[in-house]
């Protein structure tokens, strides 16, 4: 085993997972092909909304995939950003409105 | 920052470039020989199609030093054609009908003294011509500035490098206050005509990326380079061609310097297209240099490697035995060939 977790060399064998059960990984790499392509969603809105997600779930492999696939969709960096913000604000937000469960177990318990 | 040629860098030699590419220098890293990927396409060996583009670089020296420059041109360069070179390509457009499109390029072709009367020159032939502007000569010197006039005069395509549609990332590729130059050469462009839509004055614009990645869709990029030109500075171009850089020269050894040139020839390996293969621009191009030396194309004559025939040089052109030449291929033609291909027009699918 390697000495760390994550090694963006490991990101090439994603195709390799299906080794070990290849009838799920087939099922899962055609839904994930097709899930990219131009539907009613064109593939380069997808693109960004993956590079949004990528990093609210805070995957490294997928950060560096949607990054260069956000240039090659033609994206500028002030945009890539604007994506990485709508992220966070929706995970800070998810945070926040917790806020509310607090405020309600407080209010329950307190005098 | 200075020519590949002008720091003594290894890269400056054709044949450490094609050692690098040819021989990986790298561990483990062993990619598919480009020839076996035409072969599997049933285009090995790769040949002419109809020869229609007389492509002639007429110099490496440019006002401008691109990062990713695969002629490593820069104003440290002084090689450029001379006029007995000239007289000899108007030699053999003049014999040579067939020939219908003359593109001239450079470094930036303007900067050779004999550049308005060669134009002169092959205009009287009757060809359509291209020049490969690269936008800020227009604003270096006065005596540039009424090029967009001559250009005008002749009925020339300009054809200019445009990496983005914000300074930022145009000028992280091509050196500081090229965009703001690039936008005030645009306009004057369009102040004679060119750009416009029903204009019969063409100026297309070519996006390159700016880093190892792929380049965008060129129908969505051309969209959206329209609208924000326009948006933010009131230009206007015809079309976008969208190219991809080459593993050659600077963008060469900028790879190797990021740590990208594994990854990316990964990528232009797995991105290979038989479709784009099938219309690479060498099939209907020829490539001439600066000393009248005959190339495939721009990057095989900066690879130095001349054509497969005894037509190696102007001087001894036959258009039988170029026609019937094999075309020089190697690792650096993956990067016509990825996705939608790349030419000196743009995608070929």
């Amino acid at each position: 085993m390697a000495n760390h977790y994550y090694n963006s060399e490991d990101l090439k064998k994603f195709g390799q997972v299906g080794q070990f059960q290849k009838e799920m990984a087939d099922k899962f790499f055609a839904w994930y092909g097709t899930v990219f392509q131009d539907s009613n969603l064109s593939a380069k809105e997808k693109s960004i909304i993956a590079l949004a997600v990528a990093h609210a779930v805070q995957c490294p492999y997928c950060i560096e995939a949607y990054t260069a696939d956000a240039y090659e969709k033609g994206y500028s960096e002030a945009q890539m950003m604007e994506a990485v913000h709508v992220a966070s604000a929706i995970k800070g937000g998810a945070a926040l409105v917790h806020g509310v469960q607090m405020m309600n177990k407080a209010k329950e318990i307190a005098m | 920052m200075k020519s590949l040629q002008a720091t003594q860098n290894r890269l400056a030699q054709a044949q450490e470039q094609i050692a690098i590419l040819e021989h990986s220098a790298f561990e483990h890293f062993d990619p598919i020989p480009f020839q076996y990927k035409l072969e599997e396409s049933s285009l090995y060996p790769l040949r002419p199609k109809e020869i229609n583009i007389f492509q002639i670089n007429i110099g490496k020296m440019c006002n401008q030093v691109c990062k990713h420059c695969h002629v490593d041109a820069g104003p440290d360069r002084k090689e450029i054609m001379d006029q007995t070179t000239m007289q000899q390509c108007l030699d053999i457009l003049s014999a040579h009908p067939q020939f219908s499109i003359v593109d001239l390029t450079g470094g930036a072709p303007e900067m050779n003294p004999n550049f308005r009367w060669f134009v002169e020159e092959i205009a009287k032939l009757n060809r359509h011509i291209i020049v490969r502007c690269n936008l800020t000569i227009l604003r270096a010197n006065k005596k540039y500035y009424d090029l967009p006039e001559f250009y005008k005069k002749h009925r020339i395509e300009v054809v200019s490098s445009l990496p983005f549609y914000n300074k930022d990332r145009t000028d992280r590729q091509r050196g500081d206050g090229v965009f703001d130059d690039s936008i005030a050469a645009i306009k004057m462009l369009n102040a004679v005509g060119y750009g416009h839509e029903e204009s019969s004055l063409k100026l297309n614009l070519v996006y390159n990326p700016a880093g190892a990645f792929l380049p965008a869709s060129q129908t969505e990029l051309e969209r959206e380079f329209k609208q924000a030109l326009w948006n933010d500075y009131q230009l206007v171009f015809n079309q976008l061609f969208c190219i991809t850089n080459l593993p050659i020269s600077r963008y060469l050894d900028w790879l190797i310097q990021s740590g990208n040139y594994e990854r990316y020839m990964d990528k232009l390996i797995n991105a290979y297209n038989p479709a784009a293969a099938a219309n690479v621009m060498c099939r209907n191009t020829i490539s001439v240099s600066w000393d009248g030396y005959l190339y495939d194309c721009d990057f095989n004559q900066m690879l130095e490697l001349t054509l497969a025939c005894p037509s190696k040089h102007i001087s001894q052109f036959n258009i039988q035995q170029i026609q019937n030449r094999d075309i020089i291929v190697g690792q650096h033609c993956y990067g016509c060939t990825a996705g939608a291909g790349s030419s000196c027009g743009g995608e070929v699918v």
